[in-house]
């Protein structure tokens, strides 16, 4: 073991090259990964990182050998790999524990399969229970558990196949804050004292403190399709604190790649719908997650706050903030550069404004959205300025899948009917423009 | 009632077409060659066959009756085997999935009575009587008891949840492993509510397959339902009430030492990882859970078993190709387009026969056809109506009140599985002997067989409202008739829907026995599809029985598609609570 606790790098464990993904045919054909190359070693913690949707629980679940390949190479120890690659094994978000297997048959119930004899099998299940705390908890059911205990067990029964490379999909994400914390710390301690015969480690993380705090390096990746964006070596000592100078600067340098910086707004706003150029998606944010964070930046003299600390306040994780803070960008409310998230004049004025004038500031910068304006065009070109969902969806599919477009479809309904641009009639599945607006309507819909 | 409700909800209509598909048509008519090949086959049968006789002496109900219960296990297992086996198939393979889905969808409107038959006479030309008699009626009870198995289990192996079944592939589990660890337990709590509904479903249609005539010959099987017609025949009423009673009590006796204990012991199989509130309990399987001799036999030979299972199948999954969607090669595409050609060849091929046949049927039989339907149809509707109209009310009192339901549900639930057909013989007696229509007989024997359905539906329906919306609704004061519009019955609307759409199924085929009866020497008719159909059987009329057959099965198949699924789907979007 090297000075501060990092492992010596060893040889090459898993290498992709040039690695894509896709699903589907024709209409329903996405891309989920292109033009992957990554390479993992021995002594190695990588963290994948990235917004919902980026593909690197795809990724994982590659390396894994649990799906395919479109195109490219997956290596292991140089060898193509096929089927589920018996080296490795996964924790999963959701535990996967048999709920009608007590802790030890569930342990058990991985070597069963390896034809490992019975009474081996169960010193083994034992031992690992121990190993991981769960001492007298042998006969209890998983429902009996914590979430933390559960997860205790799904990391004794990936341990008991003793795998090379450790693959975890987002194991902490389900877990309360402090049962988080310390299973993490019980998993840094087996890592690095080299309790454990995995020679790397593999995870998908919604938590950048987290990634910083656990990796040795970060892959941060983003979507549209999935790609790797940047590599980031973290070579700070273990143990690491989180209130260290060092460490805030690296959780920021992250922050930083992955919010990016905002663009000029006519790079931002992008193209509608059916115009050449790329079409402006609409992130999912909903206009009070909207309203929630103006007011919070408002809140602050200098009408700007880091990002970081913006996410550690509302959210469990950043990737749900990530939305909302596009939509202020697009919105031109706020703007956003090195990882701080400054209000912007009109931003400020809809913090403080009433209901009304909020619905006004809101209505004017909505329209020049090309998403809200397409559909505003759509509909006035009709006699009765009213057009069925599915016609809009049917538009939309041409240039998303299908519940891409529904998504984009309840973002631009959303965002309309609060502006009272255009309303959405649920009897008969429609959107249209209303001609009249009682005062009992204009109360906001959300 | 848990989760029965959360397992039958939403659980039958498993499509979302509302309409015939091509594929549908391609059904109907396959099913109908393969109805003209069983009936070339029956015509062929031995002209004249030996009949067992059946003892009307109380002493030997108890032989009787565990030949009935044998009967009625040699079909359930068969059909667990099958649901397992057609579940697999169809949630397993993309390709056989567009086919066996809507197979099952049509099959399950199929009206088992008048396949009977067809059954039986196709089998008695290929084996011995006595074996084809008895074959017949298992094949006859498992068609009644099959399809909700096999729609759970597809379902439940459809929503297995993701991590679970990559757990499974992660640790390398093979196809046993899979099947033992996975696949059966997760499935197994749906699969057992519905193997009790299948059973309860089971008893009304062995009443019925135990003995019967078709044309100059006569078929009996010794056993319960076989000893209540031959009673009712005989005018025999006390003999009648002992089989009533034998057979009330061997329903009582299996729910509390089979059923109950089972649906205990399989709440240990609940993906839930919370305790819910008032689980199933058993006496039975409390005393055996504290029995050392039921833990030493348990251990001795159900563990056993298990372990040599276990080491004659079990192992790691050595290749696996990864899951990947290779473009079909040319070869296995031409290899299928040759298989669907040959199909479609031999169907065509005997569907001209089967067009011959059903031309030979005079017109004046197919204008008795499309009469009967509309008969029937109406008949169906009734039946519904007055299943609504006392079990909405009943339902919503059991269900807002526990203590109430405490008390009536065991009852509500005995009365359920006492299969209607054993209670016919009486209710016609009574009917006719009071110079009542027989109309009303067949109303009722439809209703009493498949009121309960709604019952359940509208009790657990009743019981699923938040208890936030109905304090709500008390602060609102809304009262009466405005409680019920605007809160009980929107609520309702999926239960109701789902209830009334398995009751309607089983309308459609209790109309076989219901429209028509033979007592003794009297034979008692209405106008109707199911009259036609059991008419046709007793003379031994091929023609009008395949041509009355496929009118019903046609008819079932476009009222559930252009009708209940379309009110399924609006209960789905619009009246679920979530």
């Amino acid at each position: 073991m090297a000075a501060h606790g990092h492992k010596v790098l060893g040889e090459v464990l898993v290498e992709l090259r040039n690695v894509s993904k896709c699903y589907g045919r024709g209409d329903r054909y996405t891309e989920a990964l292109r033009g992957i190359n990554l390479t993992i070693r021995e002594g190695e913690f990588v963290v994948l990182l990235g917004p919902s949707g980026c593909g690197k629980s795809t990724l994982l679940r590659i390396i894994a050998g649990l799906i395919g390949v479109s195109e490219g190479e997956v290596l292991y120890r140089g060898k193509p790999l096929r089927g589920v690659n018996p080296n490795t094994t996964i924790v999963f978000q959701s535990f996967a524990l048999y709920p009608w297997l007590t802790v030890q048959e569930n342990v058990e119930a991985a070597l069963e399969p390896l034809g490992i004899p019975r009474l081996e099998r169960t010193k083994r299940a034992l031992r690992l229970i121990d190993h991981v705390g769960l001492d007298g908890f042998e006969t209890a059911y998983p429902r009996e558990l914590s979430g933390g205990m559960r997860q205790k067990v799904g990391f004794a029964r990936a341990m008991a196949v003793e795998p090379e490379l450790l693959c975890l999909d987002e194991p902490f994400s389900a877990l309360d804050v402090l049962s988080a914390e310390s299973l993490r710390g019980e998993l840094m301690e087996l890592w690095l004292s080299g309790g454990i015969p995995t020679k790397a480690i593999l995870m998908v993380s919604h938590n950048i403190e987290e990634a910083v705090f656990m990796a040795d390096r970060l892959v941060i990746m983003d979507k549209n399709p999935g790609h790797i964006v940047a590599d980031i070596p973290n070579n700070l000592p273990h143990p690491r604190r989180r209130k260290e100078k060092a460490f805030l600067a690296m959780v920021d340098q992250v922050y930083g790649q992955i919010v990016g910086k905002t663009r000029s707004e006519a790079e931002e706003l992008g193209s509608a719908p059916g115009e050449p150029g790329a079409t402006r998606t609409l992130p999912a944010a909903p206009i009070s997650a909207i309203s929630g964070l103006l007011e919070r930046v408002n809140e602050e003299l200098t009408n700007k706050i880091d990002i970081y600390r913006l996410a550690d306040e509302f959210v469990d994780n950043y990737d749900e903030i990530l939305p909302i803070i596009e939509a202020v960008e697009l919105l031109g409310f706020a703007s956003v550069e090195a990882g701080d998230l400054s209000l912007t004049p009109l931003g400020q004025a809809f913090a403080e404004g009433s209901i009304q004038a909020r619905k006004e500031i809101f209505a004017a910068r909505v329209k020049r959205v090309p998403m809200i304006r397409w559909i505003l065009s759509m509909l006035k070109a009709q006699p009765n300025q009213r057009l069925s969902w599915d016609v809009f969806i049917a538009a939309l599919s041409r240039e998303f899948p299908p519940e891409v477009a529904e998504r984009q479809l309840d973002t631009a309904v959303d965002w309309g009917r609060y502006a009272e641009l255009f309303s959405y009639d649920s009897s008969d599945n429609t959107i249209f423009i209303e001609t009249e607006q009682p005062l009992s309507q204009s109360v906001p819909s959300s | 009632m848990e989760a029965l409700r959360r397992k039958t909800i939403f659980a039958t209509g498993q499509g979302d077409t509302a309409y015939l598909s091509g594929a549908d048509i391609l059904i109907l008519l396959s099913l109908a060659v393969a109805i003209y090949l069983g009936v070339q086959l029956a015509s062929n049968a031995p002209p004249s066959l030996a009949r067992a006789e059946i003892d009307l002496n109380p002493q030997v109900l108890p032989y009787y009756a565990l030949q009935s219960v044998r009967r009625m296990a040699a079909a359930y297992v068969l059909s667990l085997l099958f649901s397992i086996i057609y579940g697999y198939f169809a949630a397993r393979s993309r390709s056989a999935e567009r086919i066996l889905l809507p197979v099952l969808d049509v099959l399950q409107s199929v009206p088992i009575l008048s396949f009977l038959p067809v059954v039986v006479l196709s089998l008695t030309a290929v084996l011995p009587q006595a074996i084809a008699v008895e074959l017949a009626a298992i094949v006859l009870i498992f068609t009644s008891q099959v399809w909700n198995m096999t729609y759970s289990f597809y379902q439940s192996l459809r929503t297995l949840p993701r991590e679970l079944r990559e757990a499974a592939s992660v640790f390398r589990f093979n196809w046993w492993w899979r099947f033992r660890r996975v696949d059966l337990p997760f499935a197994s709590i749906g699969l057992l509510w519905n193997s009790v509904m299948s059973w309860a479903g089971g008893w009304f249609f062995l009443m019925a397959a135990e003995i019967f005539t078709v044309g100059d010959k006569d078929f009996r099987l010794p056993g319960v339902g076989s000893y209540l017609q031959e009673a009712a025949n005989a005018n025999d009423t006390t003999a009648i009430l002992y089989g009533v009673l034998t057979l009330m009590l061997i329903v009582v006796l299996l729910d509390q030492l089979v059923w109950r204990p089972l649906l205990v012991w399989v709440q240990k199989f609940k993906l839930e990882t919370v305790e819910s509130d008032d689980p199933p309990t058993s006496w039975f399987y409390n005393l055996l859970n504290g029995s050392r001799l039921a833990g030493a036999l348990h251990q001795i030979l159900i563990v056993g078993m298990i372990r040599a299972l276990d080491r004659r199948l079990g192992g790691a999954r050595r290749f696996e190709p990864a899951e990947q969607e290779r473009p079909l090669r040319w070869t296995r595409r031409a290899a299928r387009i040759l298989a669907l050609v040959i199909f479609v060849l031999i169907v065509t091929a005997l569907g001209i026969q089967l067009v011959q046949l059903l031309l030979s049927v005079p017109l004046d039989d197919y204008g008795r056809v499309a009469a009967g339907a509309v008969a029937t149809a109406l008949r169906v509707l009734s039946a519904m109506l007055i299943a609504m109209a006392w079990t909405i009310p009943l339902g919503v009192l059991i269900g807002s009140n526990p203590r109430l339901a405490n008390f009536l549900q065991p009852l509500v639930q005995i009365a359920a599985s006492t299969p209607a057909t054993a209670f016919f013989p009486l209710i016609v007696l009574v009917i006719v002997s009071n110079g009542i229509s027989f109309n009303v007989a067949a109303v009722l024997l439809m209703l009493l067989g498949t009121q309960w359905y709604v019952l359940f539906n509208v009790i657990a329906g009743t019981t699923a409202i938040p208890k936030d919306l109905r304090d709500m609704t008390d602060l609102l004061r809304f009262k009466g008739w405005n409680r019920w519009r605007k809160l009980i019955l929107p609520a309702l609307f999926p239960y109701l829907i789902t209830g009334l759409i398995t009751a309607s199924g089983g309308a459609w085929n209790a109309s076989i026995v219901a429209e028509y009866a033979e007592f003794g020497q009297q034979t008692y008719k209405v106008l109707g599809l199911g009259a036609l159909i059991s008419e046709a059987t007793a003379k031994g009329d091929f023609g009008l029985l395949t041509a009355a057959t496929l009118t019903m099965i046609v008819v079932v198949v476009v009222i559930n598609r252009y009708f209940w699924r379309r009110l399924y789907r609006l209960a789905a979007e619009r009246y679920t609570m979530e």
